[in-house]
């Protein structure tokens, strides 16, 4: 076995590109979650978004278009959760699960002509002096954008929940809606609002992976990554900035664990392989095993308004 | 001169197969006390809802000021200067006090002016408040003030109050009176919604009641007893209890040291708790919600087992027993909660007769339900309890409150407790329901049962107990006998009011 081909600098590096796809569909969930929706179809939200940023990506060419096109189309995709779950009453748990199904197998379609292509990717920005460091400067100032742009969004995910008013009502919202309804707040709109920032994140998550991680499509080729996304909300207590942490530790055990298997480690690949989930759940687990899990209280329960 | 604030005119409202209001009118002066008076379901809340701006009425007019007044959402209702503390009150317990108290404004100032100012006008009140704490920490009373608070900051012209005083220990009812009168002092209307007669009458200038959707009439409290009173809201006479004095027997339960964790977050701990039941008595537990009566409850139900001390029962320890083996041996308990708790809401009457007169009844052999039985027995509980329900198949969810609440009291009464134990057993249920439940709990005593109720309703305590005593804080108090406690005595076993002074009032 051979470890001195891993290179932290690189693993750091790379870390940072697996967690992202993880941490925008994350974020975005813990912001629907927040406001008492548990939308179960993040997986399917993102792989719309892949297969629609893939499509575009390589029609025009231009993969920052791609990104904006596969987050619009995936917050009007989750409008179908949202107006099946807040205006017609639909059971959140099941229709999350539906949507995933119809994103699978609507990208499964659309992405059909495109099998087996490359896509174009996003150039590494080229940040002067930071960019020059050695060492930190590879692993922290030579990413796209979008890595970039996916911590920045975790940062105003926080302010907005900690400091605005407008946050202050998603969190009351999904704290006590009779509360919040009775109080004279919108109770349906604001909940309609965080599913489309959801569905909008989720799509970024995806098209990250079709047009930066893996540029290529391949059917189906979120893997999961919407199923972990949902469990890091979870165990990271709705909060943004461990969300951010339980990302980074998925991507980098994910990392670690290819770079292990490129070494020749003597453990068994499956091992290997299942790990990421293990001890990021285990992790995440212990930080949160101890007082207040923070859950909204109204998660997941459907709102009617009695007048 | 007296100057009208709101009139209210020929107010109609009407849900499917109800009419909640139907042509009520009367009027609310400027800096007077103004009582809604009436049972559940006499229309209080929706008059409410619709003064407030969340219920349209169907027809009517409100005039406000002399202006035609029409709140389409409480925000406009808000603007006009119509503020509401709720019954069931409309707070975010994750969130703190400056935090729920921003939220019911429409105008908040910044957080740090917020808290400052929550501050000097809760002092003023003689209610203080911290206003960076999480409203989940805070006592039952506390967290009325928080409501109070926040509808004062609004400088409200009218000020409606929904039960106010059922949550707070008799000190705490002083001082908001106190504060009440005060801003009326300032010129502040207040619509007082109630059913306590006394309460009422002590505070209140006028009163218009309220029965079956429709106004009965208006007085003037101070001059009208209470009797009178009751009859209008009820519309008949009600039978109160009788209660014959007799000597208590041998000890049925002994309880000793018994300290229990809380499930919930914001529970509280029972610490060292001590108390014998004795044959035909009734044991009355008083104290503000959430000292530990659902802890203390669940510990002797068996639904939590406790950490510390022993239960005897009949002299054997049954500390240990699951709640089936303690229904067994013949100790019944019936939970405050009816739906979900006490009852299954979607399963039919008969099936929630099996949850717990499933061993008692015999309803259940070899695997095998006995519908027969299960049905005649529930037939007999709807008969003998006076259950109004069109069948023992009709689901526990589509009954009343009061209807369930007698039916979920009498499943356990028709199976001959030697000692029941009742959480609340009243709660939420009209007069008339009300009284025949005491009635059957003071019948069950007189024929040798051992009784434990805990209730929030002091009125009903000292109606039917022999002893009384109160938790405060997951302790006990002393156990005193109840025709020698003053209400100023109970007041004070419940822990009085606490850091709350009326200071500067």
């Amino acid at each position: 076995m051979d470890f001195s081909s891993i290179n932290p600098a690189l693993l750091i590096a790379s870390l940072m590109v697996s967690a992202t796809p993880i941490l925008l569909a994350a974020i975005g969930e813990a912001v629907a979650e927040k406001s008492g929706v548990l939308n179960l179809g993040v997986e399917g939200m993102m792989i719309v978004g892949a297969v629609v940023g893939f499509i575009i990506a390589v029609n025009t060419n231009a993969p920052l278009l791609g990104f904006i096109c596969a987050a619009i189309v995936s917050g009007i995709f989750s409008m179908i959760f949202g107006i099946l779950t807040q205006y017609l009453k639909s059971n959140q748990v099941a229709t999350g699960l539906g949507l995933t199904l119809v994103g699978l197998g609507l990208s499964a379609l659309l992405g059909r002509p495109y099998e087996g292509m490359k896509s174009p990717t996003l150039r590494a920005l080229d940040i002067p002096f930071l960019g020059d460091i050695p060492v930190l400067g590879k692993m922290l100032f030579s990413h796209d954008l979008m890595i970039y742009f996916s911590v920045f969004l975790v940062a105003i995910v926080w302010w907005f929940l900690k400091f605005t008013h407008a946050g202050m009502v998603l969190r009351a919202v999904g704290e006590n809606h009779d509360a919040a309804h009775a109080l004279g707040y919108k109770v349906v709109r604001v909940r309609m609002l965080a599913i489309m920032f959801g569905g909008a994140t989720s799509g970024l998550g995806g098209a990250y992976i079709s047009l930066a991680r893996v540029p290529q499509w391949t059917e189906g080729m979120t893997a999961g990554a919407g199923w972990i996304a949902l469990a890091i909300v979870v165990f990271a207590s709705w909060r943004p900035w461990r969300v951010l942490f339980g990302a980074y530790i998925f991507g980098g055990v994910t990392v670690l664990q290819l770079n292990l298997q490129a070494a020749g480690a003597s453990i068994p690949v499956e091992y290997l392989s299942m790990s990421p989930y293990l001890i990021t759940i285990i992790v995440l687990v212990i930080i949160s095993s101890r007082g207040n899990q923070g859950a909204p209280a109204s998660l997941g329960r459907p709102f009617h308004a009695s007048s | 001169m007296i100057k009208k604030l709101l009139e209210l005119d020929g107010i109609f409202k009407s849900y499917p197969g109800v009419i909640a209001n139907s042509n009520i009118s009367f009027d609310i002066n400027v800096g007077e006390v103004h009582a809604l008076l009436g049972e559940n379901g006499a229309g209080k809340s929706t008059l409410v809802k619709i003064i407030y701006g969340l219920v349209k009425p169907d027809s009517g007019n409100l005039l406000l000021n002399g202006a035609p007044f029409k709140p389409g959402t409480p925000s406009e209702a808000r603007k006009a200067g119509i503020a509401m503390v709720f019954q069931h009150f409309s707070l975010f317990e994750a969130l703190s006090v400056a935090e729920n108290i921003s939220l019911g404004m429409d105008h908040p100032p910044n957080q740090k002016d917020l808290g400052e100012k929550i501050k000097s006008v809760s002092e003023s009140y003689g209610l203080p408040l911290d206003p960076a704490k999480t409203v989940g920490a805070l006592s039952v009373g506390e967290r009325q003030r928080v409501e109070i608070i926040r509808c004062l900051l609004q400088n409200p012209k009218l000020l409606v109050m929904d039960e106010p005083t059922s949550v707070l220990t008799p000190q705490e009812v002083d001082i908001l009176f106190k504060t009440l009168l005060k801003l009326r002092s300032e010129g502040t209307s207040i619509l007082y919604i109630s059913h306590k007669l006394e309460e009422i009458r002590k505070l209140c200038d006028t009163a218009t009641i309220l029965r079956l959707g429709k106004k009965v009439d208006t007085c003037t409290p101070k001059n009208t007893s209470t009797k009178k009173l009751a009859e209008m809201m009820v519309g008949s006479s009600i039978k109160a209890p009788k209660k014959i004095n007799k000597p208590a027997g041998r000890i049925l339960l002994k309880i000793e040291n018994v300290c229990s964790l809380s499930k919930s977050q914001f529970g509280t701990p029972l610490t060292n708790i001590e108390f014998d039941l004795k044959q035909g008595e009734i044991l009355g537990i008083g104290g503000v919600a959430g000292n530990g009566q659902d802890e203390l409850f669940a510990v002797l139900s068996g639904e939590q087992i406790s950490q510390k001390g022993s239960i005897s029962f009949n002299e054997s320890n049954i500390t240990k027993f699951t709640p089936n083996q303690r229904r067994e041996i013949g100790l019944l308990s019936a939970p405050e909660e009816r739906l979900g708790h006490a009852a299954a809401p979607n399963m039919s009457l008969i099936e929630n007769i099996l949850i717990t007169a499933e061993q008692s009844q015999d309803l259940v052999s070899r695997g095998f339900i006995d519908w027969k039985k299960s049905k005649a027995f529930a037939e007999k509980v709807i008969k003998e309890f006076d259950v109004r329900t069109p069948s023992s198949k009709n689901t526990a969810g589509s009954l009343s409150g009061g209807n369930l609440q007698k039916f979920v009291i009498g499943r356990e009464i028709l199976q001959n407790p030697t000692v029941f134990i009742v959480n609340q057993p009243t709660w939420g249920v009209d007069a008339a329901a009300a009284s025949s439940i005491r009635q059957a709990l003071l019948t069950l005593s007189e024929s040798g049962a051992a009784i434990l109720v805990i209730s929030q309703d002091l009125d009903e305590l000292l109606e039917i107990s022999d002893r009384f005593a109160a938790l405060n804080e997951g302790t006990l108090s002393q156990i005193e006998k109840t025709a020698d406690l003053s209400f100023e005595q109970i007041g004070l076993m419940m822990g009085g009011a606490k850091d709350l002074e009326a200071r500067n009032v």
